[in-house]
């Protein structure tokens, strides 16, 4: 049984259809990248995964518990299931320490020397112990991104989503946010990531998901998707891609 | 210029020609504005000198001495003759900007025409100012001093102050108190207006009701409702409050529902990704409101809540209707006493006079947040 599993959901907002019946499975440790044009659903799927919106029909399960529909405890879920935005969404009246040991102190009630003792090593990890007591807005972008991974890695996360983690950030900080990732990745780390850095996508992903149609039109591992599709809606969507410059 | 070749297109110009700009012309005579504020200068003195001359005479018949009715005299005089100086620079840069136009030398007249548009927009300013002082002058010396001593009667000023201070002391407590309970009781409104989800309709639906009758009733009808209507009421414990107590509660009733409005504000101005990165954290919805929101909001919020603490220090003078003896009302005794509105002057200043530290205060903590917070 796989460690996620997505079943068949659909979901629109209004007459715009997310998902058309999707379905898609992950096992544990994998690290799967999520691809497509814009508006295809990446973002959505993430945020179905942790709760943040839901669904109109099917489910989402994890290790085999429902985490879709009524009466699920999304508290609970969230501790389990962390979210990293493409804008940071760092808390701008608190500390960087602070925005890391919040959840831990509030949610899981540990006492604040516990909850710092865990925080610093993780942003000590990310080169970024000195800026502990540093407000948000007086770091750069990357800086910034990497204090919002290390924030959602302060819960113990089982999984980890990734949405489009490096799309605000200046081409040259992209780098150090990615060495965490990979890092991430390296230690076992479960995680989805949408993303638009197909060069990273193709490196650190064990699948890759190209979304389209409200579906899962192709996966596979990343030298399939990359180096031959078999569908030509992936094949097109690539050569757009290499067009660009991104690949 | 456009050029056109043979061909009859239009030439690109080169690179090396040279380009004439609109602002390489001669700048526009500034004499008009240095004649004006040659005449302004000269007005302000002569009105001076008549205003304040009878000023001194004034003082000098109260028997204030000739010392200080003299310098009641020449201070304004002499403040005003200064205007002298920036018109006469006006004028003279004025001139000097003719003669470099006369000359062709466009950098010197561009230079001197500014600064003599400068001076002379000084010298109209300060003009400016010295017609209001001119113009309250002759306001409080108007039929023969009647005014002033209607409003500014120095032996009533002097006899009323301790005695408006110390009622003064009422207005405080009751402000203070009830900004404490608007603080927090806004807050609740604030919040139950804005809890989610279908089931808590009623609940916003009490806080919007509450908010749209205590916005709209006037604060002195309900300090009159409150303040004479619970004594008769009899209820236990309510009806045996003392007279500020009633003009606290209702106070707090009036202003609560205004600052309730101005959290939800603040509240609803913290983007949406705010609460998305804090409940993904798996922190619920009141924590999420509680360390995440509020606090941001509360920092936004810091002017409008200044705005209506001022009206309410302002509106506890209302008090009075519920015979509460807090400034105004010393000051409406004494000023039936004695005839005479001085008394109620001293209460407008003790009002004015608490409300400007305040917005200095609130400019020195925002801009301490800033620095604190903000980039660079």
């Amino acid at each position: 049984m796989a460690m996620i599993e997505i079943r068949n959901i659909s979901k629109s907002y209004g007459t715009f259809q997310v998902f058309d019946g999707l379905s898609l499975e992950v096992e544990e440790h994998q690290v799967v990248c999520l691809i497509g044009a814009s508006g295809c659903g990446k973002s959505t799927l993430l945020r179905c995964l942790n709760g943040l919106e839901s669904i109109d029909s099917g489910e989402i399960r994890i290790h085999g518990d429902r985490v879709t529909g009524p009466g699920v405890d999304v508290n609970a879920l969230r501790r389990d299931v962390g979210i990293v935005f493409q804008s940071y969404n760092l808390f701008p009246h608190m500390t960087v320490l602070e925005n890391v040991t919040l959840a831990p102190c509030k949610v899981l009630g540990k006492p604040k020397a516990e909850a710092t003792a865990l925080a610093m090593p993780l942003l000590e990890r990310i080169g970024l112990a000195h800026k502990a007591n540093e407000y948000p807005d007086r770091l750069s972008g990357g800086q910034q991104q990497r204090v919002a991974i290390v924030r959602a890695l302060a819960m113990n996360p089982m999984i980890l989503l990734l949405d489009e983690i490096t799309s605000a950030l200046d081409p040259e900080l992209v780098a150090e946010v990615l060495n965490i990732v990979r890092d991430l990745a390296a230690d076992g780390m479960t995680m989805l990531l949408a993303t638009h850095e197909m060069g990273f996508a193709r490196e650190v992903s064990s699948k890759v998901c190209f979304l389209a149609g409200g579906k899962v039109h192709e996966e596979g591992p990343p030298e399939q998707i990359f180096g031959a599709p078999t569908q030509e809606r992936t094949a097109a969507f690539l050569q757009r891609i290499v067009e660009a410059g991104r690949l | 210029m456009t050029d056109f070749s043979e061909s009859g297109e239009a030439r690109r110009p080169r690179l090396d020609e040279k380009r004439s700009f609109g602002a390489g012309a001669a700048p526009k005579d500034s004499r008009g504005w240095s004649a004006t504020a040659m005449v302004c200068a000269l007005f302000i003195i002569l009105a001076a000198w008549a205003t304040f001359q009878a000023a001194g005479q004034h003082a000098a018949a109260f028997g204030l001495g000739g010392t200080v009715s003299s310098l009641l005299f020449w201070v304004p005089v002499f403040c005003a003759a200064l205007l002298l100086w920036p018109a006469i620079k006006s004028v003279t840069r004025g001139q000097k900007a003719r003669d470099a136009v006369a000359a062709h030398d466009l950098i010197t007249a561009r230079i001197e025409t500014a600064s003599a548009l400068n001076y002379a927009h000084y010298t109209v300013g300060f003009a400016a100012l010295f017609v209001v002082v001119i113009a309250l002058a002759q306001f409080l010396m108007a039929n023969n001093l009647a005014v002033s001593r209607t409003f500014l009667s120095v032996p009533l000023l002097d006899l009323s102050f301790p005695l408006i201070l110390k009622a003064f002391w009422v207005n405080i407590y009751i402000f203070v108190v009830a900004e404490i309970c608007v603080l927090v009781w806004g807050l609740i409104v604030a919040v139950a207006r804005l809890i989610p989800g279908k089931t808590a309709a009623p609940i916003r639906a009490i806080a919007t009701l509450y908010t749209d009758i205590f916005r709209g009733m006037p604060a002195i009808i309900t300090i009159y409702l409150i303040g004479f209507g619970l004594p008769l009421s009899g209820l236990p414990i309510l009806k045996d409050l003392s007279v500020e107590t009633y003009a606290i509660i209702a106070l707090t009733l009036t202003f609560g529902a205004y600052v309730a409005e101005v959290y939800r504000a603040g509240i609803e101005s913290i983007h949406w990704s705010q609460v998305a990165a804090a409940r993904s954290l798996g922190l619920t919805y009141m924590q999420t409101m509680r360390y995440v929101i509020v606090p941001q909001a509360v920092r936004r919020i810091v002017p409008p809540l200044l705005n209506d603490f001022i009206g309410l220090q302002k509106d506890t003078a209302l008090v009075n209707v519920i015979g509460s003896i807090d400034a105004f009302n010393q000051a409406k005794i004494l000023s039936s006493n004695y005839f005479n509105l001085s008394p109620v002057t001293v209460v407008a200043f003790l009002f004015v006079v608490i409300t400007i530290p305040q917005a200095r205060f609130v400019d020195r903590i925002l801009e301490r947040e800033q620095r604190r917070t903000r980039a660079g």
